[in-house]
């Protein structure tokens, strides 16, 4: 199968995917407690029942079931995700102001967490058994063990309130007036906690399975041969050992974009980054339905996505996956 | 040597297991300990730990004492992380023996859903099943179930089938006995260790996820607990350090105790792997 084959055959799984989604999420709407009505107008408008009357035939909440379901996956397939009336906004405008900074943040947890995850897991594989491995597997463990959300409060703590050294709150600087490089600066500044904790549990992730394939392709016979032509320890672990290791560890990078998402609502919420995550913590306490919906789609879609990326990416570092299928 | 034996060389694990036991006895004796609960007001608010007598931990923003809503929380984090993984080991593992016992159709039925299940980001459906749901103990068991399952039908699938290609199952087939017999009482059995190792690992998840619904607010509203108690204090964390402090080193040390329970049991059940492992 060709690459473009299996981009297409990814592509039209992702559609159905994000299809079977919208259905759930319709169905979530009506098991909410309440009428659809109600819900779909946040507590604001819960009061008035003249409003509701109008708001269920407008959104055509007085049709049979399946006429509305029909009516809902269309919407979504036009990126119609309803209105939030509690913002007064429609949430798909209110998702895509908020979508480059969670790209952003998770984009750079996700690079931080890979190259620090396989770069301690190379390490602590070529010191198997020494103290060193022990620390690093030790240290891989507790942040494996560490909720999401405590460590980027700890990091808050410690590197914004005590040492004043990062800024703990925000996406920029309010009202500092910078523009371009200066601009970049201060954002860099202040993504630096939420990436750098965020990432923490995967890097935790990717290191403990770096490890271990690392050791496990160290016994294959390949590695005997290179050892026994004389090839030096640094070259058969770069070229031997390395390359065949990263597989496994890049298809979990794959399945844990999803994770990372999810995380981000947490680290979002903690350190008031303006981001879908933050968006869907705001919405919780208002009850605001449409849009934590809406941003539950977003994120899947954005996962799936990930996951052809992956999927794209894998078959380049290892050409026999094409070959095989 | 013996399954004990194996498991004790391991000495993270035994760590572990007396970490457990003890979160476990204070748990099951929290009213005993602090009898009036963790929502009285005991003190003035604010009191800084290792200062007050009897407060060890200080109080809260509300004059409440930190040490009793740890020690009251404990039971929820164990109840729901016990309760939602046995349920995810209900959902998961009949879909997936089905699957791997019977191929086919039935099999591309269950592993299609099992991948959609997958695909969806899991800590945004909690969020989701939950604030529909409204935020009760149970919806938010039901939740952690709900997004935890897949990976076990993916790892039951694959024992059963290697399982059923093994002489003892042909020697069932031959000697009569039913389909469900088979699956029942002759594969099954012979999957039941690496569920276990998997099964603790997610009471540790399903402890993490807990604990970060309640940290948004997502907590059943008339239970402590742990993810409560570090949301509620986030935005004095400049003030009253403390208050968030202390219950994310309980969450660590429960969730690091059932982790190396799950790596000792592993090295446990296949003693063959030893070194190398992750």
């Amino acid at each position: 199968m060709s690459l473009v084959t299996t981009i297409l055959g990814r592509l039209i799984k992702a559609v159905i995917t994000l299809l079977a989604i919208a259905v759930l999420n319709f169905f979530l709407i009506h098991a909410a407690p309440g009428d659809p009505a109600a819900v779909l107008a946040g507590e604001a408008g819960a009061a008035d029942p003249l409003f509701i009357a109008q708001l269920r035939e407008r959104f055509g909440l007085d049709q049979p079931l399946y006429v509305q379901l029909w009516s809902y996956v269309k919407n979504v397939l036009t990126l119609d995700l309803g209105y939030s009336f509690r913002q007064g906004m429609p949430v798909y405008d209110l998702i895509a102001d908020r979508l480059p900074a969670t790209l952003l943040l998770t984009l750079s947890a996700f690079i931080i967490s890979l190259t620090l995850g396989i770069a301690f897991g190379v390490a602590a594989a070529a010191r198997v058994g020494k103290v060193s491995d022990s620390f690093l597997t030790t240290l891989a463990l507790l942040f494996y063990a560490t909720p999401l959300y405590w460590a980027a409060l700890m990091a808050v703590l410690v590197f914004s309130v005590q040492l004043g050294w990062l800024p703990g709150f925000g996406y920029e600087t309010v009202g500092s007036g910078y523009t371009g490089l200066a601009r970049a600066w201060d954002i860099l500044q202040h993504l630096i906690l939420p990436a750098l904790t965020l990432g923490l549990f995967f890097m935790a992730v990717y290191m403990r399975m770096t490890r271990a394939s690392m050791l496990e392709v160290s016994q294959m016979d390949f590695v005997k041969t290179a050892r026994a032509k004389g090839l030096s320890e640094h070259i058969i672990r770069r070229r031997h050992i390395l390359r065949n290791a990263l597989l496994p560890v890049v298809t979990l990078a794959g399945l844990q974009a999803g994770q990372l998402i999810g995380g981000a609502v947490l680290t979002e919420t903690v350190f008031a980054w303006p981001g879908i995550g933050r968006l869907m913590f705001e919405s919780l306490e208002a009850r605001d339905y449409n849009t934590i919906l809406g941003v539950f789609l977003v994120s899947a879609a954005m996962v799936i996505l990930f996951n052809i990326l992956t999927d794209i990416v894998y078959r380049l570092v290892d050409p026999r996956i094409g070959a095989k299928t | 040597m013996t399954f004990w034996k194996r498991f004790a060389t391991n000495r993270g694990a035994v760590i572990g297991l007396i970490i457990l036991i003890a979160v476990i006895i204070i748990a099951v004796l929290a009213p005993v300990i602090y009898p009036g609960g963790p929502w009285k007001m005991v003190q003035r608010p604010f009191l800084v730990p290792f200062t007050t007598e009897g407060l060890p931990l200080g109080t809260d923003t509300l004059g409440r004492n930190v040490a009793a809503g740890l020690v009251h929380g404990a039971r929820v984090s164990l109840l729901v992380g016990l309760v939602s993984t046995v349920m995810a080991l209900l959902i998961g593992v009949p879909l997936g023996a089905l699957a791997g016992f019977y191929g086919g159709y039935v099999d591309e039925g269950a592993m299609r859903f099992t991948e959609f299940f997958q695909t969806i980001p899991n800590f945004a459906l909690a969020i989701v099943l939950v604030a529909i749901l409204q935020p009760t103990l149970g919806s938010i068991t039901l939740a952690i179930a709900i997004v935890s399952w897949p990976p076990v039908a993916r790892l039951v699938r694959a024992e059963v089938m290697s399982l059923k290609r093994r002489e003892f199952v042909e020697a069932a087939h031959l000697a009569g006995l039913s389909n469900t017999r088979i699956l029942v009482s002759e594969v099954l059995p012979n999957a039941v260790s690496p569920i276990i190792v998997m099964a603790s690992l997610m009471v540790a998840t399903a402890i993490l996820l807990e604990s970060s619904l309640s940290f948004l607010g997502l907590g059943d509203p008339n239970i402590m607990s742990w993810g409560y108690m570090i949301g509620a204090a986030r935005t004095v964390i400049r003030s009253a350090w403390w208050l968030s402090f202390f219950p994310g080193v309980a969450i660590l040390i429960t969730v690091l105790a059932l982790n190396l329970i799950g790596e000792g049991l592993n090295d446990a059940f296949n003693p063959h792997l030893k070194k190398g492992r992750t």
